[in-house]
């Protein structure tokens, strides 16, 4: 005898079931009874293997998925609306919230654009290019460590899933390094960066590639050869180079068909054309494909990174134009990480002027000249474009981002229709949405 | 522009190049800018309140635009004219500002324009990186913009397309047929700025609820919030504080 779970009411549209879980044989039963073939599961917005609040909407006959629909907009938070009513600077505190797992490449892209309006692409210091670079090749290994993480947590394989968060914690503990905050950075600053690297950091970098040189095969010995992660990964999700190109769909679905475009390569920014990598493809169009091209990329991101080490020379990390760079540098003080006393010594004992200046930047911030830009950078999930619009004035006019994730998730219905409810779970893990981007 | 109040004409001032934020010749004025500091009451202790300036974005480009540019230009006015339409009829400027290049299209002609874009082998614009809307109140007759960047994998190359319609006819093409992954992209833009993308398979709300009344990113739509009491001094709401454009 089974205990009732799932209360059942009559509407307009045919009998509602609220699934509670554990109650699957009740409902097929009771629909077994109904002369109604077609079946609607509302799948999220709170279900723990849609990534975040992401809502499902699949049309099932048997187990088939004859239609498939994404519900989104559970996360909008108006930060395109926000970033209106701050100045250029603050803004990169609202962006770097946006797509939460790739805090890096959101103020990335949001400078690139703000530095093209500006004009001083060219006078970013050398130092600051390269740690941008370094952070966001940094920030791809965590990116890809958590959708490798999660998606093998929903095939319920809860080894790399733990070993995927243990990868990212070693990562998260640099960032609270360098920029004091384990997310929400806001370190990346129009005209270069908030702050030089800590002492220290390099070596602790050092000694991070190391680790993670000897992690990341793991990842192969676990799953790579693994019959049960293939059988669950291998032609499922198929989007095929037509389809990419259609959806618009960018990053490792769009390598996974084939193609090797990857917009470090294509349309390089922050001198990564001077880096050495390689941008791995495959053919299958599968979310087997996709899983094999982020560990590789993760691979290669290692070897950027330690470029990145190498070419480190002492020197400025932010812009020399007075005003437009932020007029303090940080320094930890006993109450944590502000305005370096030196600074402030000089603003209130010696020079009146450097305080009017200090005042003018923090309270007014600096004027961008009318028009429009766009910057673009290939992020973990795809092209993270950004379109800047100034009226002239010290607050952005208008910013929109075009999430990779926002785009790439069109291409549920069509990775899904005609397959298994089962795999629908795989073929979403595999595009790698995060909500914070995609609803912004 | 007539002289203002003040005796002041912002004409004037387009030729001074010294200004901050001044560029480009002709563009579309966007903003009439007042004094210099933002403060809008009280008297003028600054002496630069009598200050009025005209905001403009950057203006039409002459030939050559340099670079790759030009012949992006030349093959679409030549594909353009081997399907009977004027270039001049359905371009109406192209402005080349900062590196990037911009074709601004007369609506009715848009997707005619973009597939053209897509699909002839010298242009192969293959992918399109969706919509941005973009609400100037002062640009009369042509308040909303819906702003398309075009990429080119095959060339290497990106463009930009700018459409824009009047605030009492919101209505711009829907790029959809051409370029699918607009669907989402054309929800979201009408969600927050009321663009209609005619011929859009189901033009609904994307981010806001179903039932939201009005579009939020419009310039009129105002954010809201609430001041606050912070050691004892009020600060106010975002939108309410000082602004200095």
């Amino acid at each position: 005898m089974s205990t009732s779970h799932a209360s059942a009411r009559e509407t307009t549209e045919g009998t509602v079931y609220t699934v509670t879980g554990g109650d699957w044989d009740e409902i097929a039963q009771s629909a077994a009874k109904s002369d109604d073939e077609r079946i609607i599961v509302n799948m999220g917005p709170q279900h723990p293997s849609t990534h975040g609040v992401l809502r499902l909407i699949l049309e099932i006959d048997g187990e088939t998925v004859t239609e498939a629909r994404c519900g989104i907009g559970y996360l909008h938070t108006g930060i395109e609306k926000n970033l209106e009513y701050r100045t250029w600077t603050q803004g990169t505190t609202f962006v770097t919230r946006m797509d939460y797992l790739t805090p890096f490449f959101n103020e990335t892209a949001y400078c690139l654009g703000v530095e093209k309006l500006l004009g001083i692409e060219e006078q970013i210091p050398d130092r600051a290019n390269i740690i941008r670079v370094l952070l966001m090749e940094l920030n791809r290994l965590s990116s890809h460590l958590v959708c490798i993480a999660t998606g093998g947590m929903e095939l319920g394989a809860t080894t790399i899933m733990i070993y995927g968060f243990r990868d990212r914690e070693l990562i998260l503990d640099l960032y609270e390094l360098i920029t004091g905050l384990r997310m929400n950075h806001a370190y990346i600053r129009p005209g270069g960066l908030a702050q030089d690297l800590p002492p220290g950091a390099m070596d602790q970098l050092r000694e991070f590639v190391k680790t993670m040189k000897k992690n990341l095969p793991e990842y192969d010995k676990l799953a790579t050869g693994n019959p049960i992660f293939k059988a669950r990964m291998q032609d499922v999700g198929y989007l095929d180079l037509a389809g990419c190109m259609a959806l618009g769909a960018t990053g490792p679905i769009l390598r996974s068909a084939g193609l090797p475009h990857d917009l470090r390569k294509t349309d390089p920014y922050c001198g990564y054309e001077t880096y050495d990598f390689e941008v791995p493809t495959a053919e299958t169009c599968d979310s087997y494909g996709r899983f094999l091209i982020r560990l590789e990329e993760m691979r290669q991101s290692l070897r950027i990174i330690e470029q990145c080490l190498d070419r480190l020379e002492p020197g400025p990390v932010m812009v020399a134009d007075k005003k437009i760079a932020w007029p303090a540098q940080l320094a930890l003080g006993p109450d944590g990480l502000g305005n370096s006393l030196d600074h402030i010594k000089n603003i209130m004992g010696t020079s009146m002027e450097a305080l009017i200046h200090h005042f003018k930047l923090v309270t007014e911030g600096f004027r961008v000249p009318p028009g429009q830009a766009y910057a673009a950078v290939e992020s973990p999930k795809g092209e993270l474009g950004v379109h800047v619009v100034s009226d002239g004035g010290t607050r952005p006019y208008r910013v929109h981002f075009r999430d990779p994730s926002f785009t790439n998730l069109q291409a549920m219905a069509a990775m899904c229709e005609g397959g298994q409810v089962a795999d629908v779970i795989v073929a979403v893990a595999s595009i790698d949405p995060v909500m914070g981007g995609v609803d912004r | 522009m007539s002289e203002n109040s003040n005796g002041v004409n912002p004409e004037k001032d387009l030729g001074a190049s010294n200004l901050p934020g001044q560029r480009g010749e002709h563009g579309e004025e966007i903003r009439v800018q007042r004094g210099m500091f933002g403060a809008n009451n009280g008297g003028d202790t600054s002496g630069y309140g009598g200050l009025v300036r005209s905001i403009r974005l950057p203006g039409p480009s002459a030939r050559p635009y340099g670079g790759w540019f030009d012949e992006v230009a030349d093959e679409l006015e030549g594909a353009l004219e081997e399907q009977d339409l004027l270039p001049e009829n359905a371009i109406e400027k192209t402005v080349v500002d900062r590196g990037e290049l911009t074709f601004h299209v007369v609506r009715e002609h848009l997707v005619q324009v973009a597939r053209t874009l897509r699909d002839d082998p010298a242009l192969r614009f293959e992918l399109c990186t969706g919509v941005s809307g973009v609400h100037y109140p002062n640009d009369k007759g042509r308040e909303l913009h819906a702003v398309f960047h075009l990429r080119s994998l095959t060339h290497g190359r990106l463009i930009r397309l700018e459409v824009s319609a009047p605030d009492s006819d919101p209505h711009v093409p829907s790029l959809v047929g051409v370029y699918p992954t607009n669907d989402w992209h054309e929800r979201e833009t009408y969600d927050f700025f009321g663009l209609i993308f005619d011929g859009h398979p189901a033009l609904t709300r994307i981010m806001m609820p179903d039932d939201w009344q009005g579009f939020p990113q419009r310039k009129d739509y105002p954010l809201g919030g609430i001041a606050v009491e912070y050691k004892g001094a009020q600060i106010p709401a975002p939108d309410q504080r000082r602004s200095y454009s």
